[in-house]
């Protein structure tokens, strides 16, 4: 008996609410910093304010040890340049994979400088990023001496735009020698690790709590940001935290154009919690955005395409040469050695590929072939990139108690024959998010942000490395600035915007109310924008909340949650649109096209655009490429007191 | 055959659940309720008794649950049918699925 209709027949009767029900009943926590979200950079940011030695409060809607996109697991520690194996300087190297249009230059920066140094605390913490058991002796890229695992990724190319592929020779290698920036990692120990040094510090953390607001001086909009509110999604009690300074870690938004009633937790590369709640409470407050415009195509899907490996494009499927049906080898690239990490095919290739397909050369299905692999690398593709990937940890389990033996088995690719992702089925929030500055301040006093909740934002190391960033930063503030009043007129209205699904037993649930906002964005913010239909898009999404959203009804805690989630991506989607109308022309990389604007990235609007709302009304601006300045001397002028990593107790 | 009372039940919602309990091996200790980013899982009322899934239609797929069970064989992940990937010999051509 463990489902739900089981114990219904069995006992007659529901199960009672498992948790105690604390509707409308209020805690209240003070603390120096908080930080909302417990992912990668929510944990960091907790950990590095904590060593600053002031009171830190984390929120976390899940439970840290586990949470968010990379709670089970991280096998790449991407642009780690500063690591001693590498070959180049990590401030030219910060520069090259900056020279992307519409990139967050400030991010990159302090990745490539610092996330070596995270990565040499996570070991303190007790994560393992070495092969420390000689498990991968003889694979390419270990290091016998350091052990560390170097990955074929960005060795030579990087891009993960087919038609981008651009080899670079950078100043700092000359001969072109494998630039070394990827590691191999044991992540599925990373988080569990985080948790504990935060609980060790003495970080209050409060899982299962669902941030809803940004409280801020006199519950005005625009002003300093002093504390937040949350609801417990167990048991439904409100919480009230008051901060000198906060830090926004939720990341973007996940499903947006997507949801299946039935399979509510599809999601893209985001965890299923991940629903656009800090970028929404940040807009709610006044702080600005920016690329809230770009979409990505759909990658890594869990529940839906790619959740099976399938090989060349997928990320984490190194070296794994592709064959057709029967045993031909694919112009695939493999993301290894032999192709110096190429991420996707070109469109050259692509094309080549199809064709062959339409004309007989390439028999369908196609197959990862591992038995072709030489043991080692099979085994270090297989169990320590697989294994520890993330998700990805269940696919190789499962299969290995089922009989799967990659030194005789083809692994199945689902390239090809799953088709394409639709076009209208875009991704929003690896592109847009909250605008910050060489401090990782949003723009607002007291609000700082880190990982995917900012801009353009990139991965694991990334957020880690930002978090650790903003963790010091927002400590340096918090010891300056004196505590503030929070509005108790701001707490109540909050109050009542999120009790009020529970104050009905019908209307309309959360899921029917999600696939209705991802059914306007399909329509009308999607593969072929318009001034009028993005118009119609955002008057569909304001009549959704003005006749829907009222109806929201949620039986408990946990449904008055996905409930608030909706809501923030209802207002998220809005945002998109408010910025998809602001930019009249289409972009390339900001995957972005207007038939009433069709030229593609015009000089003139090579800028960012940004949105935030005044007084209530929207208003965007521009800030023009490369807004954050020369990178290493702005970094430099900002962190003159850093002092690498952590050699504290 | 005894008669079970039927009761009057809406569709359940598929897939039913990502996991499967065995209730010999797991002594209820709730870590895979915990753990679970999404709370797709409540503890069992009866102390000691597998948990319930409760929200199977929000799993994220992400095995965290049967990753982190401290005794083995009590969780097992159950692929949707529509999730089970396939696998070929190399050398015979038999084909397989999870
Ligand atoms: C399958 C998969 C594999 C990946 N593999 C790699 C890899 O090998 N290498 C790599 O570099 N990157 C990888 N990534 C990406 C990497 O996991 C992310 O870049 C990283 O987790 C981003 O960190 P973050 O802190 O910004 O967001 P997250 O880690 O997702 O954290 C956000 C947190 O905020 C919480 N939250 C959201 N809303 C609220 C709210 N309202 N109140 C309180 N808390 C809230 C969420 O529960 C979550 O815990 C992978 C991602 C996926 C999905
Ligand atoms: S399945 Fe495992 S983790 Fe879950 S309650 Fe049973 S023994 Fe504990
Ligand atoms: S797979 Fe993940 S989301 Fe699904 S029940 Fe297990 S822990 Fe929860």
């Amino acid at each position: 008996m463990s489902t739900w209709h089981d114990y219904l027949k069995k006992k007659g009767h529901p199960p009672d609410w498992p948790y105690p029900v604390r509707f409308e009943q209020e805690q209240e926590v003070a603390a120096d910093v908080l930080v909302i979200g417990g992912g990668i950079a929510g944990c960091w940011a907790a950990i590095s304010a904590a060593r600053q030695g002031l009171k830190v409060a984390l929120v976390e809607k899940g439970d840290t040890v586990r949470s968010g996109a990379g709670g089970p697991g991280c096998d790449h520690w991407c642009n780690a340049p500063a690591n001693p194996l590498s070959n180049v300087d990590p401030d030219e190297w910060a520069e090259h994979m900056a020279d992307r249009p519409y990139c967050n230059g400030i991010g990159i920066q302090i990745q490539c400088r610092e996330n070596y140094d995270c990565l040499l605390e996570l070991e303190q913490m007790g994560g393992k990023v070495r092969d420390t058991g000689d498990d991968y002796v003889g694979a390419e890229g270990r290091d016998d001496k350091t052990r560390l695992m170097i990955s074929p990724r960005y060795t030579r190319v990087h891009s993960y735009v087919p038609g981008m592929v651009k080899p670079a020779t950078l100043k700092s290698n000359p001969e072109n020698k494998l630039n070394n920036v990827v590691i191999r990692v044991w992540g599925t120990t990373f988080k569990p690790a985080l948790k504990r040094e935060c609980k060790r510090l003495g970080v209050r953390i409060f899982d299962r709590v669902m941030a809803t607001s940004l409280l801020t001086e006199k519950g005005e909009q625009g002003t300093r940001v002093v504390g937040a509110t949350g609801v417990n999604n167990r048991t439904g009690e409100f919480m009230i935290f008051k901060s000198k300074a906060t830090i926004l870690a939720t990341a973007g938004a996940g499903s947006i154009w997507l949801i299946s009633t039935e399979l509510g937790g599809y999601s893209n590369m985001m965890s299923r919690t991940i629903t656009g709640d800090g970028t929404v409470m940040a807009w709610k407050a006044g702080a600005e955005l920016t690329t809230m415009e770009a979409t990505g195509v759909l990658r890594i899907a869990t529940g839906l395409k790619h959740k099976w490996y399938t090989g060349a494009g997928d990320a984490s499927y190194e070296n794994v040469p592709l064959v057709d049906a029967n045993g031909k080898r694919l112009p695939l690239p493999i993301q290894g050695w032999e192709d110096a990490g190429a991420m996707v095919p070109t469109m050259d290739v692509e094309q080549k590929i199809r064709e062959g397909i339409a004309k007989g050369e390439y028999t369908l299905p196609f197959y990862g072939d591992f038995p072709a692999m030489p043991d080692v690398e099979r085994r270090a593709t297989w169990n320590l990139m697989l294994g520890e990937e993330s998700t990805t940890k269940i696919i190789i389990n499962t299969f290995n108690k089922a009989g799967y033996d990659g030194s005789r088995d083809l692994l199945q690719s689902y390239k090809y024959i799953e088709g394409n992702s639709l076009p209208q089925w875009g991704e929003a929030g690896y592109g847009g998010g909250l605008l910050v500055d060489w401090n990782l301040k949003t723009t607002l006093e007291g609000l700082y942000a880190a990982g995917t909740q900012m801009f353009s934002p990139e991965d694991h190391s990334y957020a880690a490395a930002t978090g650790r960033y903003a963790g010091r930063k927002a400590a340096a503030y918090a010891r300056e600035i004196g505590g503030s009043r929070i509005s108790r007129e701001q707490v109540n209205r909050e109050k009542a915007r999120v009790y009020a699904p529970i104050k009905r037993s019908d209307g309309m649930e959360w899921k029917e109310l999600h696939a209705g906002i991802a059914r306007a964005m399909q329509y009308y913010c999607s593969e072929f924008k318009t001034e009028n239909l993005l118009n119609m898009g955002l008057g569909t999404l304001q009549k959704i909340e003005k006749e829907s959203v009222p109806l929201l009804f949620a039986l408990d805690p946990h449904k008055l949650m996905r409930s608030l989630e909706d809501i923030s991506l209802l207002n998220y989607a809005q945002i998109i649109i408010h910025a998809s109308l602001a930019r009249k022309a289409s972009s390339m990389p900001l995957n972005f096209r207007r038939i009433d604007y069709p030229a593609m990235d015009p000089p003139e609007w090579r800028k960012y655009i940004t949105i935030k709302q005044e007084n209530g009304k929207v208003k965007t601006g521009e800030l023009p490429m490369a807004f954050w300045g020369h990178m290493k001397e702005q970094y430099e002028a900002h962190n003159k007191d850093y002092t690498g990593f952590y050699k504290g107790k | 055959m005894t008669k079970e009372k039927l009761m009057a039940i809406p569709n359940v919602t598929t897939p039913s659940s990502p996991v499967v309990f065995n209730p010999d091996i797991c002594d209820g200790c709730n870590t895979c309720v915990e753990v679970c980013q999404i709370d797709v899982f409540m503890p069992n009322p009866e102390k000691g008794k597998p948990p319930i899934v409760l929200h199977p239609d929000e799993c994220w797929y992400g095995g965290c649950c049967v990753n982190e069970c401290p005794r083995p064989g009590a969780i097992e992940f159950k692929w949707a049918l529509q999730h089970r990937g396939y696998w070929k010999n190399k050398a015979t051509g038999e084909i397989h699925q999870i």
